[in-house]
């Protein structure tokens, strides 16, 4: 069992997994939280919804579908951004139109491009095994420019988020903050698509730090404890979709949601056995 | 000839009358309409250092939105905003909703407005008695604690204009006395200019300078003394505004004896 364990591990492929999904789970964390604190999980659905139109315009136009996605992804935060400076229906209605008429427009889109036989489970739940060179080059640079600017702009964020009218009376630029966290979070989904698909992006990036709250005092403690289950989650959906032979984007949710329940229902677990 | 020469500086032209340097802000005729409803109509003010400028007026009067308009956080219709250039603002919102999502200390709380400064922010805690609080959660903290950790917030800015919006919100009454009373020291030591909305004139006559009495237009305004006898202002809170008011300013006509007895005072 170990012996078949470390072999697994030794394999390109899975080594390429282990360190996609590390460096992804360590931006998340923080992203993620900020997710949290703005209740901004649907805006993500819709961005993640969103990308498989973007794939299929890509592959329609024959271009870098890597690239497509990350365009399709920026272009739509940009438009939800301004859609939500002036409401003229609740940002929820309008979210839940976009995320599923965009996903149902790209399944069609898809269905129709039939010259390229598209694997769409692939794009739905992920394939973090299928990572290539290629792939696992744009989720570093992705996640490197993500961490950069997040550390920027870290006490900024915070302070938008706590409060964007004191934070502006203190001189802070609100709306371009705001376009920035927002465009950092549609890059960081962009380049998941592929560890855990369309339809699970937004549960990376929601449930470690909702697992991480009960433990922490403040933003800081919160944005890296999330990072560390995260990677936990990453490690351990990898060997459990090994061990049990099942889909790794899922098995990495499952596990992810697991260490949820534990803090959300124990939440001094690990103060008990110090 | 004695036209006064104005060109130099087009933002005091607007905000007419600004000459001094010692105007941090002026308002000037300023109109705000929220769908076809006059919220405020013709509104002009000025606030020099170390005056205090307290607001009040009935819910609903435009108080909030005139300070909005003040802090620049929301444009007018038609008037001018001028402020001293440069000029460091600290501001008191009227409430401070942190998602219980977020895990947030007083001390980070404060961090977010400076975070180099550590001797301010721990002499801003002693000056506000509330180094206690330093590592609780803001949600967990009492309504009055709150006002206190949000003033040492903006104080923290080293501003040289304080606004507030009800600032003794939450706050008990004996609370509410002090905490004036801290805002007028504030003033005074750090020669700082104030504008804060209040609902209890009664409270605040002793450390404001100016009243202005606001139901969508400027109805009086001037010191405290005269404003409570104005007819506009009887009229607005009604008669009963002035009996608390008698408590506070009454002229003592009779004396106590050493044995408590009242002993009448000749009337001249």
């Amino acid at each position: 069992m170990i012996d078949s364990m470390i072999l697994f591990f030794s394999t390109n492929f899975v080594l390429y997994a282990l360190v996609a999904g590390i460096s992804l789970a360590l931006v998340a964390g923080p992203l993620g939280s900020f997710i949290v604190w703005r209740r901004m999980s649907y805006f993500g659905d819709t961005l993640a919804h969103s990308a498989l139109l973007g794939i299929a315009l890509g592959l329609l136009t024959d271009s870098n579908p890597q690239l497509s996605i990350i365009l399709s992804c920026l272009v739509f935060a940009f438009l939800l951004t301004l859609l939500d400076r002036r409401p003229s229906i609740s940002t929820d209605t309008l979210l839940g139109i976009l995320a599923h008429s965009s996903l149902a427009l790209g399944i069609v889109v898809l269905a129709l491009a039939d010259s390229v036989r598209v694997d769409l489970e692939a794009y739905l739940f992920g394939a973090l095994l299928t990572i290539g060179n290629a792939d696992l080059i744009w989720v570093l640079i992705v996640v490197s420019l993500v961490a950069i600017v997040l550390s920027v702009f870290w006490n900024d964020f915070v302070s938008i988020t706590v409060h964007a009218e004191i934070a502006e009376i203190e001189g802070a630029n609100v709306n371009r903050l705001n376009l920035i966290l927002v465009l950092l979070i549609a890059l960081t989904i962009a380049v998941s698509m592929k560890i855990v698909g369309v339809l699970l992006i937004t549960s990376l990036l929601i449930i470690p730090p909702a697992a991480a709250r009960s433990m922490a005092f403040t933003p800081e403690q919160m944005a890296v404890r999330a990072s560390i289950i995260g990677c936990i989650s990453v490690v351990l959906g990898l060997i459990s979709a090994f061990y049990f032979d099942v889909p790794v984007g899922p098995s990495i949710v499952v596990v992810a949601t697991l260490i949820f329940l534990v803090f959300y229902f124990y939440p001094n677990v690990l103060k008990n056995r110090n | 000839m004695s036209i006064p020469d104005n060109s130099k500086n087009t933002a005091s032209d607007s905000a007419n009358d600004v000459h001094a340097r010692s105007v941090l802000l002026a308002a000037k005729s300023i109109n705000k309409n929220f769908t076809e409803k006059r919220i405020l109509e013709n509104i002009s003010l000025t606030i020099e250092e170390g005056q205090i400028v307290t607001l009040i007026g009935p819910n609903g009067a435009g108080k909030t939105t005139l300070v909005r308009i003040a802090l620049g956080l929301l444009q007018p219709d038609s008037g001018a905003i001028y402020h001293r250039p440069n000029l460091r603002i600290g501001y008191m919102p009227q409430r401070v909703h942190v998602e219980p999502t977020l895990p947030l200390t007083v001390n980070r709380f404060l961090q977010l407005a400076n975070r180099q400064d550590k001797a301010l922010l721990s002499n801003t805690l002693k000056d506000l008695k509330i180094g206690h609080l330093e590592g609780q959660q803001l949600t967990a903290i009492s309504g009055g604690e709150l006002q206190r950790v949000l003033l040492a917030r903006a104080l923290l800015r080293k501003p040289e204009l304080l606004i507030l919006d009800e600032p003794a919100q939450g706050v008990d009454l004996a609370g509410q006395a002090e905490l004036y009373q801290l805002i007028s020291e504030i003033s005074d030591r750090h020669r700082c200019g104030v504008l804060m909305i209040s609902h209890d004139l009664h409270l605040v006559m002793s450390s404001t300078d100016e009243v202005i009495c606001l139901n969508h237009h400027i109805c009086c305004h001037g010191k405290p003394e005269h404003v409570t006898n104005d007819p506009a202002y009887l009229n607005l809170f009604g008669a009963n505004a002035s009996q608390n008011l008698a408590v506070y300013t009454h002229h003592h006509d009779h004396e106590h004896e050493i044995g408590g007895s009242v002993k009448e005072r000749n009337h001249d």
